[in-house]
C-alpha cells in the first residue's frame, strides 16, 4: 500500500521535473540576484529587510502558482490521457493514487522551496555580507509557507476531482486569496449578526486560514515567531490538508470514468 | 471452466439538463469466456463494448449486475493482479522512456526489482521494442505505443488479458504483428478478452465472438455456428455477354466482363440459375460456392429491424 502511494508520488515527481517545472528557478533566481544588486545601491541599512520580503513573497507566488497549475492536471490529465486506465486495473486503490499525486506535488514543491530558501540565504550573504542569528527565523517563515503549499495542493486536488482543470484553478485560487485575508473574516463575523453572522463564521471556518501561515512580515522585521504558533499551524495544516485530500478520495472513489 | 463471467451487467447514464432522463449504454450482459479462449467483442462504434470493459475494469460502475472474474468478484482487488488491460487508443506518460514506464508499471503491480528488470527486458524484445527501450514514449509512433501497451498489459505474467480495440489505427504489418502477439499468448494459456470492429482479424484469430449493437447482445458463439444459419451464396460464371431477363427476378447480381458474365445469387436459386442458362443456350462456366463470412452474419444482426441471433 504505502509502497504504491510512493511510486506513484515519485513519478508525479519525475513528470514535474521533466515537464521542467524547476525551471522557475532559474526565474526566481534572476529575479533575486537583479533585487540583491539594485537593493545593494538603492537601500542602506534596510537591505536584510528588503531582501527578506522580496525572497519570501517570491517563494510564495512561485510555489502558489505551481501548486495550482500543476495540481489541477494531476487527476483530469491522466484521465484525459487514459494513463490513469492502466494504473487502476492493476492492484491500485483509488485511494492510494489520489494520495500519491499528492505527495508527487508537495515533493516537488519542498525541493523547489529548499532551493528557493537556498538564493534568499545566497542574497542575504551578498547584500549584508554575513548572517545575523534572526536569519534563522527565515527557515520558520519558509516552513510555514511551504504549509501554506500543501494545503493549496491538497485544495486543488480536491476541486479537480470533480470539476474541469480551469474551474479548479478559479476556486483554488480563490480560497487561497479569501484565505490570505482570513483575519478580517473572522473579525467581521465577530460583529455581524443574524444569518449574516453565521454565513461569515461558517466561512471562516472553511476558508483555509492561510494568514496565520504568513509570517513574512515578522520575520523581515526580526521578530521572532513563537514556538506554540509553529505547533498549532503546523498541525492545523495537516488537518485541514489531510480533509481535503480524503474528501478529493471520496468524490473520486465514485466517479465514473467515462 | 469460465474464465470471465458477465452476470447481466447493465449500465444506464442520466443525461439531460436536470439528468432526469436516462439513456442506455448496455443492456442487461449475459456472457461466459472460457479458460485460455481468445474471444472477440464485436460491435460498431457506439455499442457498448468500451462500457463494458470500462466495468470489468472497475472503472465505471455497473447500474446493475455484476461479473466474476477467475471465479472472484470482478470487484475483489485480488482479482486486478491476475488481469491486463489495454484500452483503446493508448496515450502513455510521454517524458518516460519505453523501460521506465515498464518499470513503473511493474511497481505498481507488486513485481519485485530482479524479475521486473528480467521481465521488462524479455518482453521489450516480445514486442520488438528492444531497440527502443530507452527512447521517451513521445517519440513513439501510434504502432510503437500499441506495443508499449500490450507489452504493459501482460508485463505482470496476467491469466486474463483485456484488449480494447488493440489493432486500431495499426497499418497491416502492425496489425499481423499483434495478432502473432495474441496467439502466441493463447499458446501460453491466457485467456484473451478483446474488443473489435475489425471482423477480419476476428475470423482470423477468436474461438468465439459476441455481437453487440447499440447496448444489446445480438449473438455469441464460434464463427462457424453463428455463419451457418446464413443463407448460402454462390458465385456463377457464363460465357457471353446476354443476361436472361428472369435473371434478375432470382435476385442476382449481375457484372459482364468482357465476355464473361458474374452473377450472384442465393444458394436456394442455384438450379433455377442453371436452367434459365440452358434454356437460352448460355455455356455456363462454374458455379462457386461463396464462403459465409462473419461479415454477413455481422450486417444481418445490426441492420435496422434485425433480431437476436443464435447463442452457443
Amino acid at each position: 500500500m504505502t509502497s504504491r502511494i510512493f511510486y506513484i508520488a515519485r513519478n508525479t515527481f519525475r513528470e514535474a521535473v521533466r515537464d521542467r517545472v524547476l525551471y522557475n528557478l532559474v526565474a526566481f533566481a534572476l529575479l533575486m540576484t537583479g533585487g540583491a544588486v539594485l537593493v545593494g545601491q538603492v537601500s542602506i541599512g534596510i537591505e536584510r529587510l528588503v531582501v527578506i520580503n522580496l525572497g519570501l513573497t517570491a517563494i510564495s507566488l512561485f510555489g502558489i502558482v505551481i501548486a495550482i497549475f500543476i495540481g489541477i492536471g494531476l487527476v483530469s490529465k491522466e484521465i484525459e490521457k487514459r494513463t490513469l486506465y492502466t494504473i487502476l486495473s492493476r492492484p491500485v486503490r483509488r485511494w492510494e493514487f489520489v494520495t500519491g499525486k499528492f505527495f508527487g506535488l508537495s515533493g516537488t514543491l519542498v525541493v523547489n522551496t529548499f532551493f528557493m530558501g537556498l538564493g534568499i540565504f545566497a542574497a542575504l550573504l551578498y547584500v549584508a555580507h554575513h548572517f545575523e542569528k534572526s536569519d534563522a527565523w527565515v527557515l520558520v517563515a519558509i516552513y510555514l509557507i511551504v504549509l501554506q503549499f500543501i494545503i493549496v495542493t491538497a485544495l486543488t486536488l480536491f476541486f479537480s476531482s470533480f470539476s474541469s482543470p480551469l474551474l479548479s484553478a478559479v476556486f483554488a485560487f480563490s480560497l487561497f486569496v479569501i484565505g490570505t485575508f482570513s483575519e478580517d473574516l473572522r473579525g467581521f463575523a465577530s460583529v455581524a449578526h443574524g444569518l449574516t453572522g453565521w454565513l461569515a463564521t461558517g466561512a471562516s471556518y472553511i476558508v483555509p486560514n492561510i494568514a496565520a501561515l504568513n509570517v513574512i512580515s515578522s520575520v523581515a522585521h526580526s521578530q521572532p515567531i513563537a514556538g506554540a504558533l509553529v505547533l498549532y499551524n503546523t498541525g492545523y495544516a495537516l488537518l485541514y490538508s489531510a480533509m481535503a485530500v480524503c474528501g478529493a478520495t471520496l468524490v473520486f472513489e465514485r466517479r465514473n470514468l467515462k | 471452466m469460465s474464465a470471465i463471467e458477465i452476470l447481466g451487467l447493465e449500465k444506464t447514464y442520466a443525461v439531460g439538463f436536470l439528468r432526469k432522463q436516462e439513456k442506455r449504454a448496455l443492456h442487461p450482459l449475459h456472457l461466459a469466456i472460457g479458460d485460455g479462449e481468445i474471444f472477440g467483442f464485436l460491435g460498431p462504434n457506439g455499442a457498448g463494448k468500451t462500457t463494458t470493459l470500462k466495468m470489468l475494469m472497475g472503472l465505471v460502475s455497473p447500474s446493475a449486475g455484476s461479473a466474476r472474474i477467475l471465479q472472484m468478484d470482478f470487484r475483489n482487488p485480488a482479482v486486478k493482479a491476475q488481469i491486463g488491460f489495454l484500452p483503446e487508443q493508448p496515450y502513455f506518460y510521454d517524458y518516460l522512456t519505453a523501460r521506465e514506464l515498464l518499470d513503473y508499471y511493474g511497481q505498481l503491480s507488486g513485481l519485485g526489482g530482479k524479475d521486473r528488470s528480467l521481465r521488462i527486458r524479455e518482453l521489450l524484445g516480445k514486442v520488438g521494442l528492444q531497440q527502443a527501450g530507452d527512447v521517451q514514449l513521445r517519440k513513439f509512433s501510434k504502432g510503437m505505443l500499441q506495443r508499449v501497451g500490450i507489452a504493459q498489459a501482460i508485463l505482470h505474467d496476467p491469466k486474463v488479458v483485456f484488449l480494447d480495440e488493440p489493432m486500431s489505427g495499426l497499418d497491416p504489418m502492425g496489425r499481423r504483428e499483434v495478432r502473432d502477439l495474441m496467439e502466441q499468448l493463447k499458446q501460453e494459456g491466457k485467456t484473451i478478452f478483446f474488443s473489435t470492429h475489425i471482423l477480419l482479424d476476428a475470423e482470423a484469430l477468436c474461438d468465439r465472438v459476441a455481437i453487440l449493437h447499440q447496448g444489446e447482445l445480438k449473438g455469441v458463439g464460434s464463427i462457424a455456428t453463428l455463419t451457418a444459419g446464413i443463407k448460402g451464396k454462390v458465385e456463377v460464371f457464363w460465357q457471353g455477354s446476354n443476361i436472361p431477363a428472369s435473371m434478375q427476378s432470382l435476385g442476382a447480381e449481375c457484372h459482364v466482363t468482357g465476355d464473361t458474365v458474374r452473377a450472384i445469387i442465393s444458394e436456394e436459386f442455384q438450379d433455377n440459375a442453371i436452367d434459365l442458362l440452358r434454356r437460352d443456350k448460355l455455356r455456363l462456366i462454374s458455379i462457386v460456392p461463396l464462403r459465409k463470412s462473419l461479415e454477413d452474419y455481422f450486417m444481418q444482426q445490426v441492420k435496422p429491424g434485425a433480431t437476436s441471433g443464435a447463442g452457443a
